[in-house]
């Protein structure tokens, strides 16, 4: 549902079905509501068969990179003799994005209930929810479900009195934007510096203190319970277009826009009938100029890619973009965009680990070259050096955040370039009101 | 071919390695080396330099040579436009907010930053931006750390944490905010901490005691051993003018590795000591080398010799000691000084010894007698020879006992207050030799500095003495010194100045396998 | 920052505090995995962390203090330095800084007399800094006081949200 907004009829609530209901948040709540009957179920089922279930259902990684979350499973070697864990994404740090907290602050016991269901997949028999630090009510709510959890005997050495253990603890972060990605999520969890890791090994192989380790965003998780009790084959059956992306997506949309909150539909629904319909269209008297439609990270959209759009993984791609993470940040023609692109470029140069010479030094200097354009100091040489500038950053270094800044400035500046010239030139087009602050 | 050989062309070449090997090291088998920063062959692999990418054919991506191991029939460029292009963007990357104060800085000369920007970077710079400009620190020891030359590449930080075993560095902050932080409560001060020195590829961890003392352009640079203690770290000698003005560890995978610890990286000051001995003298006169022998040998006559040596002398003037004793009949004694042995734990059997002497392996090997009383049993019957030993802790009158007292050395010990001989002799930097460690591997020293005024290379003196004494000992270069303890003593049977080389050899039997 | 503090310093990890860590440090295979919610239980006591109490945290999970120090500086969240009795972060990221956040900024320096970011008011009540994505874009603009989130905030809420604050 569009929570905070009610339930738009077009909508598909399956996770979100519960948000902004506080009887959701406890242990009896949640039962009455269906909890933990997939759990039961799963346990009573074989880790190879869970993992069939879900790598049949398409499910793909809710957290931005779409990977078949079955297949990520299959990558965990059942019976190795070691010990191995379910690490739960839930530093959900990318701009635009707040889906995953409404999840845990609504709805804890759905994504316990995932985790469990995960971690006995993967034959893990502790998992790690990695809280970004700031969510501090998230965590509270995901705590008190835990402990209901444990004092019931759902969780523990003997899970669902099933003589299985399963135990889940929430470990919480302290501010940084990359320990979303996942191997610096394991290093943070392990008490280090939050710097991604070189690739290969891959997590399946050596993740969470060398062990084998999987690693599912929060979304990801709290749909497999609903995959275990209504099957594979509803949640397949949930796609308006790609064969490739099924189900239900939560979208998080903020920005410029009459109805902004999370709003969830069917893969392939139509993205105009989506900012329109769903959430309102623009504020009254504005017009919208542009969508970044998957977290911060991804290209923007000019409207007319976006009003084509069919919001699954394809549906972006075709039209210049990624679904990302689902954060929608739409922006109306009172905004000017090199602004917000400067300041997309400085929060990638405030998260930058430091660890690689492009992103440490690139993030950074093509914040300096946006600010100095914004404020109107810039040239047509700058546009230039900063397009040469996000080709050295891209593919080049041990994560994607250097990748990420590149993108943002590169799409920016192809979609908009005359909002930069304009500002190189001094003559701003009327469209363009450069707002307080950076101009100043 | 063995199982495990991957076969792969680098450059054109056809490259055979074993697998698990890094593409940047078997580049380096055959002669390609690819630009690196953060990488180090002591270290662990980091991969956040981004110098050293390399395009891999069929790889969609350039791939990190230092954290990419090779693949069979892998094919590798490291000159193609698409990694010059990658790594001229690192190189951009790196100096836009380098200071580029290389006319003050030490490292320039031998700076990596340096040499590839002009191997494959941008000729200018597009940075207009103002500078970010952090103040140095001193990081104790005889480290300072200049921020705004770092390229953040944690060579330093990573020896300490994983070869020093002393985790006092880190990085601090992140993004371009970033730099190597020291430990609240220590600092550099660590037996084995200056090599972060060398270890940092650009000039951002200098010395202290090397602080504008010369450019790298200017020193002369000799392979040479320390002589600090009996570990025989190889080194480079590095002078100016004829002025040692700086020891660096020279690699030597069986000795040293990588490294040299503080203690000896400092004890080269003694080596230009202006108080040197420099002409010969007989009776307190300075007299002709010919005239300063033939009163050397006279006194010996039919007397017996009491022969003090010093620790670090080289074999071959410690085998001419011993044949020189041989002919008088007389005792060889040695002392050595000891200290606290402190190991780098993390490279093999490397440690400062606790024998503070550099040569006390073949000494023992020569049967002369390790004593602290260097003098015991010394009479008037006896001509005391000084063989370049300070007689620490002796006092004139012990010394006076003596029927004579011949001193061969570098510099007076003060405990000799009256010479009937003195022949002035080289120092380890002015001449050539060998030496062998606590391991017994007999390793070559090279001259680096002349000698002062008349003073003569110590096998050289000690040879015309024992030709003076009527033996046959005509050499005239230190290798046929060699060649002739070589041919004398079993432990060295086979070894040559060639065999040698610059890494050594070690003595086989049983002395070393009971040393080891 | 040991200069500041002229008293001797007091450890953290003594009595329940002691047992709380001993019983996290059952959820990891190893000790250093407690780090970071060792260091939130230090900032909970002290309100920031100082460099004795880095050295503490590294005793109790034989870490060094170099180590503990590079980590509690990698994350934003850890304050290195003593902050307000309010520390308040602002959202200024695009989705909120579109909505108008950089005017809640504004107020907030105004209104709480920090003038400037990062500065702590002359009374110690307040520190005001922008933060980055606080995650909550859909409530644009989120304010982040101490631990708690206020959404929706505008400019025009300042003066009474400050009101509410002890």
């Amino acid at each position: 549902m569009g929570y905070p907004n009610k339930s738009h009829p077009r909508e598909t609530a399956v996770l979100s079905k519960h948000f902004g209901d506080p009887e959701a948040r406890t242990l009896d709540g949640w039962k009455k509501r269906g909890g933990y009957r997939a759990l039961e179920q799963a346990l009573a089922m074989t880790p190879t068969d869970i993992v069939n279930v879900v790598k049949d259902s398409g499910l793909r990684g809710r957290g931005g990179a779409g990977f078949p979350t079955g297949l990520k499973w299959s990558f965990m070697k059942q019976d190795d003799g070691k010990p191995h864990y379910l690490c739960c994404n839930a530093d959900e740090s990318e701009p635009g994005t707040f889906k995953d907290r409404e999840i845990m602050r609504w709805t804890p016991h759905s994504l316990i209930e995932g985790c469990a269901i995960g971690a006995y997949a993967i034959g893990a028999e502790t998992a790690y929810i990695y809280v970004r630090g700031e969510f501090t009510e998230p965590i509270r709510c995901l705590n008190e479900a835990l402990k209901e959890c444990y004092a019931a005997n759902i969780l523990g050495s003997n899970a669902m009195g099933t003589g299985k253990t399963i135990n889940i603890y929430v470990h919480s972060g302290a501010g940084a934007y990359i320990c979303g990605e996942e191997t610096a999520l394991m290093n943070s969890l392990e008490g280090r510096r939050g710097n991604p890791r070189i690739k290969p090994p891959f997590p399946a192989v050596s993740g969470l203190f060398g062990m084998p380790t999987t690693i599912n965003n929060v979304e990801t998780l709290a749909a497999v319970p609903h995959i275990l009790i209504n099957g594979a084959e509803w949640y397949k059956a949930m796609s308006l277009s790609s064969p490739k992306s099924m189900g239900t997506k939560l979208f998080s949309v903020c920005g410029n826009i009459a109805r902004p909150g999370n709003y969830e539909v069917v893969m392939g629904f139509p993205f105009k009938d989506f900012l329109y319909d769903l959430c309102g269209g623009p504020l009254a008297g504005r017009k919208f100029k542009g969508v970044i439609p998957g977290g911060c990270s991804v290209p923007i959209q000019t409207m007319d890619e976006a009003e084509a759009t069919m919001m699954d993984y394809e549906g972006f791609v075709a039209q210049g973009t990624m679904l990302g993470s689902g954060g929608v940040i739409i922006f109306d023609d009172a905004q000017s965009i090199p602004r917000m692109t400067a300041r997309h470029a400085r929060f990638f140069a405030h998260e930058s680990c430091a660890q690689c010479t492009q992103c440490r030094e690139g993030t950074a200097w093509s914040t300096k070259i946006l600010d100095r354009i914004v404020a109107g100091q810039g040239t047509f040489e700058d546009l230039d050096t900063l397009l040469e500038m996000a080709d050295n950053m891209t593919g080049k270094t041990i994560c994607v955040l250097s990748d990420s800044c590149a993108t943002v400035v590169v799409s920016a500046l192809q979609k908009y370039r005359h909002e930069f010239e304009a500002l190189i030139t001094g003559k701003r087009s009327s469209t363009v009101a450069v707002s307080s602050g950076a101009a100043a | 071919m063995a199982d495990n050989t991957v076969n792969l062309t680098i450059e054109g070449r056809a490259v055979s390695v074993p697998a698990g090997t890094s593409i940047l090291e078997a580049a380096k088998t055959v002669g390609v080396l690819i630009p690196h920063y953060c990488y180090h062959s002591g270290l662990p692999v980091a991969g956040v330099c981004r110098m050293c990418l390399v395009e891999v054919e069929k790889s969609p991506k350039l791939a990190p040579a230092c954290a990419t191991t090779v693949g069979e029939g892998q094919v590798v460029h490291v000159y193609s436009a698409k990694a010059l292009e990658a790594r001229k963007g690192v190189l951009e990357f790196l100096l836009i907010n380098h200071p580029l104060d290389c006319p003050i800085c030490d490292q320039s000369g031998e700076c990596e930053l340096q040499d590839y920007t002009f191997q494959e970077g941008r000729a200018d710079s597009r940075y207009r931006e103002p500078k970010r400009f952090n103040p140095m620190e001193d990081f104790g020891g005889d480290v300072l750390y200049v921020q705004n030359r770092c390229i953040l590449c944690t060579r330093c930080v990573r020896f300490m944490d994983d070869v020093h075993h002393a985790p006092v560095l880190n990085v601090t902050e992140r993004g371009d905010r970033a730099f190597i932080g020291k430990a609240p409560d220590a600092d550099l001060t660590q037996p084995w901490a200056a090599n972060v020195v060398d270890l940092c590829p650009v000039g951002a961890l200098v010395s202290k005691d090397f602080l504008n003392k010369a450019r790298a352009w200017e020193l002369d640079r000799t392979a040479s051993v320390c002589t600090g203690c009996s570990q025989g770290c190889n080194i480079t000698v590095e002078m100016r003018d004829n002025v040692v003005v700086r020891f660096k560890p020279r690699a030597n995978e069986h000795v040293n590795h990588f490294y040299m610890c503080d203690e000896g990286r400092a004890n080269y000051r003694w080596l230009n000591r202006p108080d040197r001995l420099e002409v010969p003298m007989a009776d307190g006169r300075p007299v002709d080398w010919e005239v300063a022998l033939a009163a050397t040998a006279a006194l010996l006559k039919g007397k017996k010799a009491h022969i003090v040596a010093n620790a670090s002398l080289s074999n071959e003037a410690m085998h001419l000691i011993k044949r020189i004793a041989g002919k008088t009949g007389g005792a060889v004694t040695y002392a050595v000084n000891t200290g606290i042995e402190a190991a780098l734990p993390g490279a093999t059997d490397l440690a400062v010894r606790a024998d503070r002497a550099a040569n006390a392996t073949a000494a023992e090997l020569f049967g002369f007698t390790r004593t602290s009383d260097v003098l015991s049993g010394l009479s008037a019957q006896h001509v005391l020879i000084i063989v370049d030993d300070a007689l620490d802790g002796i006092s004139a009158d012990a010394v006076a006992k003596a029927g004579a007292v011949i001193v061969i050395a570098t510099a007076m010990p003060t405990a000799v207050a009256r010479a009937n001989v003195v022949l002035p002799i080289a120092n380890v930097v002015e001449e050539e030799g060998t030496l062998t460690n606590l391991r017994g591997r007999v390793q070559r020293f090279l001259q680096s500095k002349q000698a002062p005024g008349l003073a003569r290379p110590s096998w050289f003196v000690l040879a015309d003495l024992l030709q003076s004494l009527g033996e046959v000992a005509p050499h005239l270069t230190a290798r046929a010194a060699f060649d002739a303890l070589a041919k004398a003593e079993p432990a060295f049977a086979g070894m040559n100045y060639d065999t040698l080389a610059l890494s050594g050899q070690t003595v086989p039997g049983a002395l070393a396998g009971a040393r080891a | 920052m040991s200069a500041h503090t002229h008293a001797p310093y007091e450890p953290v990890f003594v009595g329940a505090r002691k047992a709380e860590l001993t019983q996290l440090l059952t959820r990891y295979p190893t000790k250093m995995a407690a780090l970071l919610p060792a260091l939130w239980m230090v900032q909970e006591d002290r309100r920031w962390i100082s460099e004795e109490a880095m050295t503490e945290v590294a005793a109790q999970l034989d870490l060094t203090a170099a180590y503990v120090k590079g980590v509690v500086s990698f994350y934003t969240m850890y304050h290195q330095h003593p902050v307000g009795n309010h520390f308040i972060q602002v959202c200024t990221t695009s989705p909120c800084l579109c909505a108008g956040a950089d005017k809640v900024v504004d107020a907030f320096l105004e209104h709480t007399g920090c003038k400037e970011l990062g500065v702590t008011s002359a009374d110690g009540r307040y520190t005001v800094i922008e933060v980055e994505c606080l995650g909550a874009c859909g409530f644009a603009t989120p304010v982040q006081v101490n631990l708690d989130y206020i959404e929706n905030v505008t400019a025009d809420k300042v003066p009474q949200i400050l009101a509410g604050l002890k």
